[in-house]
């Protein structure tokens, strides 16, 4: 834990001195998640997942499609009500919405009918900041994801990474205490998912929340994560947590991946996640 | 990033002047045979029918003859109707028209985002909804015609119901399409209630709602008309039924010529609206190509 301490006693970004947010960390505890179906069945989306994010912590669930990932998050978020167990956040149970919470999604949650400065500058508006310093602060923000110049476009207008570079300064204005992503690169090309998956790194490593990651790209996850959970199929219960210890900064993505740790990490969880799909590959092939 | 503006800055700086005069040329040429046919597609059709009423293939005594109906338009404007000045009858029938817009918009527009927000009301009051859209509405006419007598106020109803439907069912469905993702991501960021219409909801229903405005006022002068039909003290509509009644089909069509044309000058002004409000959205094809 040592770099950790190093990172928060470094110099804060230029011109942003007050940035720092007070992270909160996750426990999951034996969280299950129960619907019915519309023929009247129960459905076993999660069965008693547990796993903790330490304040500040960067950790990737991975999993085969339809285990629960994102219902996960939604239980984080106080989006929605688990039907057992508990999800406490910062110390405190979830009931109704969490505080200090940004989402990020696959598809580009942006509002189509603002333009990119009023994308960023909502966060601070919901949150009471007055019109003229939130349009400061989201300028700001547009200027730290390299989008400078682009704040009277309208989201439509954008390519793929530069509307993902949207939604990431107006997930981080609010500087969130946690950050939830869904496979928030998932549609992107390989070049530009690289491209974001260092700048998320190096504005992570500013700001610092606890990031709960989503993705089904194992590289990803071990490139990105202190720590990958790798959930089974349906209903999704916890299969391994794995700690990454990768060194931080982790520097450029694409040049972490040829070290051979992260070959051997990656080749564990790939062993402990293979059954898991093939799993949920012959479920869904049978299911059809 | 350089790479990522040149994909947004397109503007060819140096394109051969010679390729460019010719395109333009190829697409000034294409516009002109355009409307050398769209011209033509009108002579045909007047043309056609002023001939076959003139050589007797068709009775001009039941369908009119284009001439005869250009002299009716003289006289209406003119000499005015039997009942004054024509400009007063449009007056009358345009303002039932656009209050009964205005009314039913409005109605429709607070109905539709407050049922498809909330499941229950959308639950209790949604099939009453279906059965009173079954209900051939126009007939309603006569009930408000009988309740409320011979002057605009029978009209305007008839008008608004006709709207609300329209606009009512477009408000529903596009509060229902709204992307679940923006709705959990503003909640998240801690919106109320309120702020979640503001921010998500109208707006994204909004594209929906202006959509249904164009057939919307078509049925407003529709309500209008057909009230006036029924029973009324002045109007385009009482116009219509009293030439109906003497056996003139030159000035029914002439009525109907009117009325086309302001209802084209308010599909107009509604297209400026959608044009102003709807500005965040892409160019559409079917837009750019004039239809």
């Amino acid at each position: 834990m040592n770099w950790r301490r190093a990172t928060a006693e470094r110099e804060p970004a230029p011109g942003r001195p007050a940035d720092r947010s007070t992270a909160a960390g996750i426990e999951v505890h034996e969280l299950t998640k129960q619907f019915l179906t519309p023929k009247g069945n129960v459905f076993t989306a999660l069965q008693a997942v547990s796993f903790t994010v330490e304040p500040g912590q960067f950790v990737a669930i991975v999993g085969p499609t339809g285990c629960g990932k994102s219902t996960t998050l939604g239980q984080v978020s106080g989006l929605d009500r688990p039907s057992a167990g508990t999800v406490r956040v910062g110390g405190r149970e979830v009931r109704g919405l969490t505080p200090g919470v940004s989402f990020m999604f696959q598809a580009d949650a942006l509002f189509p009918w603002k333009t990119v400065l009023g994308n960023v500058q909502i966060g601070p508006s919901l949150a009471g900041m007055p019109r003229q310093q939130a349009g400061e602060l989201a300028r700001d923000w547009l200027r730290r994801v390299g989008l400078r110049g682009f704040e009277d476009r309208y989201p439509h207008q954008l390519s793929g990474g530069m509307r993902k570079r949207v939604a990431m300064a107006a997930a981080l204005i609010n500087t969130p205490q946690i950050l939830l992503m869904d496979e928030p690169f998932g549609a992107l090309d390989v070049q530009t998912k690289a491209i974001m998956q260092n700048e998320l790194l190096g504005l992570w490593e500013q700001l610092r929340p606890s990031v709960l990651f989503i993705t089904h790209d194992l590289d990803e996850a071990v490139a990105l994560a202190d720590k990958v959970v790798v959930m089974t199929s349906s209903p999704g219960a916890v299969k391994a947590v794995f700690d990454i210890d990768l060194p931080r900064p982790r520097g450029e993505v694409h040049q972490i991946r040829h070290e051979p740790r992260f070959l051997e990490l990656q080749g564990q969880i790939w062993s402990a996640l293979k059954d898991e799909v093939e799993r949920a590959y012959a479920q869904t092939a049978g299911a059809a | 990033m350089t790479a990522q503006a040149g994909v947004i800055a397109t503007a060819p700086t140096a394109v051969g002047s010679d390729l460019q005069q010719r395109a333009r040329q190829r697409y000034r040429r294409r516009l002109g045979l355009l409307w050398l046919a769209r011209l033509g597609v009108a002579v045909f059709i007047v043309g056609g029918w002023q001939l076959a009423t003139t050589w007797k293939w068709v009775d001009p005594f039941f369908y009119g003859q284009p001439s005869k109906i250009w002299q009716s338009l003289v006289t209406l404007f003119t000499q005015g109707s039997e009942f004054g000045s024509i400009w007063d009858d449009i007056g009358v029938t345009l303002r039932e028209a656009v209050y009964g817009f205005f009314l039913g918009t409005a109605v429709g527009v607070v109905l539709g985002l407050l049922l498809g927000q909330n499941r229950f009301l959308a639950g209790v009051i949604g099939p009453y909804i279906k059965i009173v859209n079954a209900v051939p509405r126009i007939i309603l006419g006569s009930i408000f015609l009988v309740a409320f007598g011979l002057g605009p106020f029978p009209k305007v109803l008839l008008a608004a119901v006709l709207v609300f439907f329209i606009v009512f069912f477009n408000a529903y469905q596009g509060v229902r399409e709204v992307d679940p993702n923006l709705v959990a991501n503003v909640r998240v960021l801690g919106a109320s209630p309120l702020q979640v219409a503001r921010h998500v909801t109208v707006p994204s229903a909004l594209t929906w709602i202006i959509a249904s405005l164009h057939t919307a006022f078509g049925f407003a002068i529709i309500g209008a008309l057909v009230g006036e039909v029924l029973g009324s003290q002045r109007g385009i509509g009482l116009v219509i039924s009293q030439a109906q009644g003497r056996l003139d089909p030159n000035t029914v069509f002439a009525c109907m010529a009117i009325m086309a044309v302001i209802t084209l000058g308010a599909e107009f002004l509604i297209t400026l609206l959608e044009r102003r409000v709807l500005s965040w959205r892409p160019p559409t094809h079917t837009e750019s190509a004039g239809l």
